[in-house]
């Protein structure tokens, strides 16, 4: 006790000083800490969205969705393919997660194998050559046709990546305050977008998938067969939302589709002063377009988005120049959503919400202040209780140690970011309150010594020395249920293990240290014959 | 200022014969364990059990309404609903014009979506609707929840004993393990009993709540132990009963001191702390207490139970022994 390293009040002083520096930002008025020099720390407590208010939206990334469609697409190829060979077939269907066909002609099984294994699926990347398919034969004629697992796994992974990338450019493309995304896990991409508490407007520009296909009306279709049952082959039926009927019968075949398009825009209609949406599409699209209009006049095309026909307009001439409008039965709000959507560019894979969390600004409001006074009162309390206990001095000197502790742990989570949360706010009244702990083991330690008849500076030394390896033990037990509460996988949660962590390493710094350099101080001013405490 | 500070008050040495009460009241935590274990299980509804099932583990939607001004009329919100196919229950909680609205959206719905159309049926039932909070989680997601959640438990009541068994010895880690199953247990029963009293919901938050419990019972007993092992290397041929009960009157005043700072702290959240603190403040209102007990009762008398192994008189004992099993 009467050599006092000076490396300890040193870095006792340092830390008080810094954790003073990265709080003091907390309690200024945002005008003020604007204005403060360039060396000063400005960043405040990062609060969580059920302090400030906001949503947090949990999507996964629709893999066996991905897979089927693209089984759907191959099994297109596979049908060409085998029609270019002659070989007759049967029975191709896209289930559970493979193709299956049956082959006519025993005889031409292996041909068909064979010629499938060539053209079907693309190359993998790497020396080892193959396919990402594979083909396999089985009884009665059957061929199997399947992705491998492992490369369609690499697929499913950049789907995510590119839903991520088309998400940003939709949210971009948005203006409104930046929302994060990240991914999580091998298929989840979590948003969250704090001041949010109408989640719906986010959710209608994030959660469609936007696929935007022009399809023919089956004009030649029978309403008796439809109502039968009876679809014509290459045609499906599509709800409509324009208002006219509930829904068309179109050609499947999509000759123009959303990635022909360059640019989208929100527009009024010069005759009917209408929300419309214009746009224009690249080269392909442009002939496209111009052809179809040319074959089909007096046809009518449907205007699809994620399967639902938004209008089916009559072809009245040649559209040439390959930029057109969309009507539907649009608000402005509505087409500019679609122009947003149309310029961002549809979603890889589809995507669908599993977790949704919103908390009203006001309500976070409430939250900020029944944490405050909770813990103001909480903190209270506990000095109180430590100054009844073991007085002015010594309860004192705990009350200061808890000052400092409580100081570093808001100046370190204003530094880091951490997000401080509702239930970290708790986690960081009961730090505090159990920090106290390390004080009282020390302090109790000196009484037991000095009981033990030694003399009043080692038992001051022994109060030290003794009682660290207690208080380090009985620390290392929060630690380790805080890092169990990091997997739990809920944002909250995680906040209230945050500050639980960050609590106990200041505790045990500021509760030994402090501690010990204050009483130091007090030794050495004061020369005492007798413990104030015992 | 006699009576202040109170430390110089209270007795300097206490002399409770902890041990010879341990069977009495081994007896009544196990009594206490094996009902808890009743309430939490039965009857045996998956996946909580007799818990009251929060929507975390479960899955489903909680949304919070505001109708204001108009008052929340639980017939009018179900009518609103109605044929949506949602069994939704309604209570008006909280002030005026405020409701609880909880429901599960049906299988195969979008979830979202289902949120959405609720949201815009209410308005036209009520004219203005506030959402203040919603809630929503599928049953993938509250069934990985649920599991990383009963994992997680494991995983610290199985780090607890390691670390322990590291730090002690075995028999010391098995004591503090059996008191921490003890902990766990109780206050399971104590969610069991809130949630048929329509008080605690069985959520992460609950499960945070249980965690930091087997944190603080484990600080608790590790300090006990501590001064245990001290005195068995100070008081070699001094019978075990004597130096457990030894050992915790030792700690009597600091047990108490800490769990009283603890206590004063949980209060204040559990009074001031709103909606979202109380049940995590009284679950671990609740795991101070029995984590003080069970320091007491449980983990010293288990030890007693198995014995540990003591250095013969001329027998140097190494500190941080690794574990040793007889």
């Amino acid at each position: 006790m009467m050599n006092l390293a000076p490396w300890k009040v040193i870095l006792v002083v340092l830390a008080t000083v810094l954790g003073l520096l990265f709080t003091l930002p907390n309690l200024l008025p945002a005008n003020v800490r604007d204005s403060l020099p360039p060396f000063m720390p400005k960043s405040t407590l990062h609060l969580g969205l059920d302090l400030q208010g906001g949503s947090r939206l949990l999507y996964s990334v629709d893999t066996v969705a991905l897979r089927n469609e693209r089984l759907t697409n191959m099994a297109e190829d596979i049908r060409t393919t085998l029609h270019d060979k002659q070989i007759a077939f049967t029975d191709l269907a896209v289930s559970g997660g493979e193709i299956g066909l049956r082959i006519t002609d025993p005889a031409q099984v292996n041909d068909a194998a064979n010629a499938l294994r060539q053209t079907i699926g693309a190359p993998l990347a790497g020396a080892g050559g193959g396919r990402d398919v594979t083909v396999s034969t089985g009884a009665d004629q059957r061929l199997r046709v399947a992705f491998v697992p492992s490369a369609f796994d690499a697929e499913a992974s950049r789907a995510v990546e590119q839903n991520i990338e088309v998400i940003r450019r939709r949210i971009d493309q948005m203006g409104t305050k930046e929302p994060e995304i990240n991914r999580q896990g091998k298929d989840r991409i979590v948003i969250e977008a704090a001041g949010e508490s109408d989640p719906e407007k986010l959710k209608n520009i994030i959660g469609q998938t936007a696929k935007l296909t022009f399809q023919m009306v089956d004009e030649n279709a029978q309403p008796e067969d439809i109502a039968e049952g009876r679809i014509p082959p290459g045609d499906e039926i599509l709800p409509s939302t324009d208002g006219l009927a509930p829904s068309y019968v179109v050609r499947r075949y999509a000759p123009i589709t959303g990635e022909m398009l360059t640019n989208a825009q929100p527009g009024f209609d010069q005759n009917t002063g209408g929300s419309v949406v214009t746009f224009r599409m690249n080269g392909i699209g442009s002939t496209r377009f111009a052809d179809i209009t040319r074959h089909n006049i007096g046809k009518r095309f449907a205007i699809v988005l994620d399967k639902k026909i938004i209008s089916a307009p009559n072809i009245s001439g040649v559209i040439p120049g390959g930029s057109g409008q969309i009507y539907g039965r649009f608000t402005p709000e509505s087409a500019n959503e679609l122009s947003v959507l149309l310029r961002a560019g549809a979603l890889p894979a589809p995507m669908k919400v599993e977790e949704q969390r919103t908390v009203g600004a006001e309500l976070g409001a409430d939250a900020v202040k029944a944490g405050a006074v909770s813990a103001i009162v909480g903190l209270v309390l506990t000095m109180v209780f430590m100054l009844l206990i073991y007085g002015m001095l010594f309860g004192g000197i705990s009350l200061v140690a808890l000052a400092v502790n409580a100081v570093m742990i808001i100046g370190i989570m204003s530094l880091t970011q951490a997000t401080l949360t509702l239930p970290g706010i708790a986690g960081l009244i009961l730090t505090l309150a159990v920090a106290v702990d390390a004080n009282v083991l020390i302090y109790e330690r000196m009484r037991d010594e000095l009981r033990a008849g030694k003399s009043l500076i080692s038992s001051m030394e022994a109060g030290f020395s003794r009682a660290w390896g207690t208080i380090f033990d009985a620390n290392m037990t929060h630690i380790f249920s805080a890092l169990i509460m990091f997997n739990l996988g809920s944002g909250t949660v995680k906040g209230f293990a945050w500050t639980l962590s960050i609590g106990v390493l200041t505790t045990v710094f500021s509760a030994v240290l402090v501690t010990q350099v204050l009483l130091a101080w007090w030794f050495r001013a004061t020369r005492p014959k007798t413990l104030p405490i015992a | 200022m006699k009576f202040w500070p109170l430390i110089k008050v209270l007795p300097v040495r206490t002399h409770f014969r902890f041990v010879r009460l341990s069977r009495v009241f081994a007896s009544l935590s196990v009594l206490a364990i094996v009902g808890s274990l009743f309430l939490t299980l039965y009857p045996f509804k998956p996946p909580c059990g007799g818990l009251a099932c929060g929507i975390d583990f479960q899955g489903g939607t909680v949304m919070e309404i505001s109708t204001s001004p108009a008052p929340a009329d639980p017939a009018k919100v179900h009518a609103a609903l109605s044929g949506m196919n949602l069994n939704e229950t309604v209570q008006t909680a909280g002030g005026p014009g405020l409701a609880l609205l909880r429901f599960e959206a049906p299988k195969g719905a979008d979830i979202s979506a289902t949120v959405t159309q609720v949201t815009n049926r209410l308005k036209g039932a009520f004219g203005t609707v506030r959402v203040v909070s919603t809630d929503v989680v599928g049953p993938t997601v509250s069934g990985e929840l649920l599991t990383s959640g009963m994992l997680g438990l494991g995983f610290a009541i199985l780090a607890m004993l390691l670390y322990i068994w590291f730090r002690f010895e075995l028999q010391f880690g098995l004591g503090a393990v059996a008191a921490l199953f003890h902990d766990v247990f109780l206050t399971f029963g104590l969610i069991a009993i809130m949630g048929r009293l329509g008080k605690i919901e069985f959520d992460l938050k609950a499960v945070a709540a249980i965690l930091t419990i087997i944190g603080y019972s484990m600080n608790d007993t590790v300090v006990v132990f501590d001064r245990f092992r001290e005195n068995l290397r100070k008081y070699k041929r001094m019978p075990l009963g004597e130096v457990i009960d030894m050992s915790i009157n030792e700690m009597l005043t600091r047990t108490i001191i800490t769990s009283m700072t603890a206590v004063l702290a949980l209060v204040a959240l559990a009074f001031f702390g709103g909606p979202t603190l109380y049940s995590l403040s009284v679950i671990m209102l609740f795991g101070i207490a029995i984590g003080t007990y069970s320091s007491i009762y449980i983990a010293a008398p288990v030890i007693l139970l198995w014995g540990v192994k003591r250095g013969g008189d001329d027998e140097e004992a190494v500190p941080l022994k690794p574990a040793t099993v007889r």
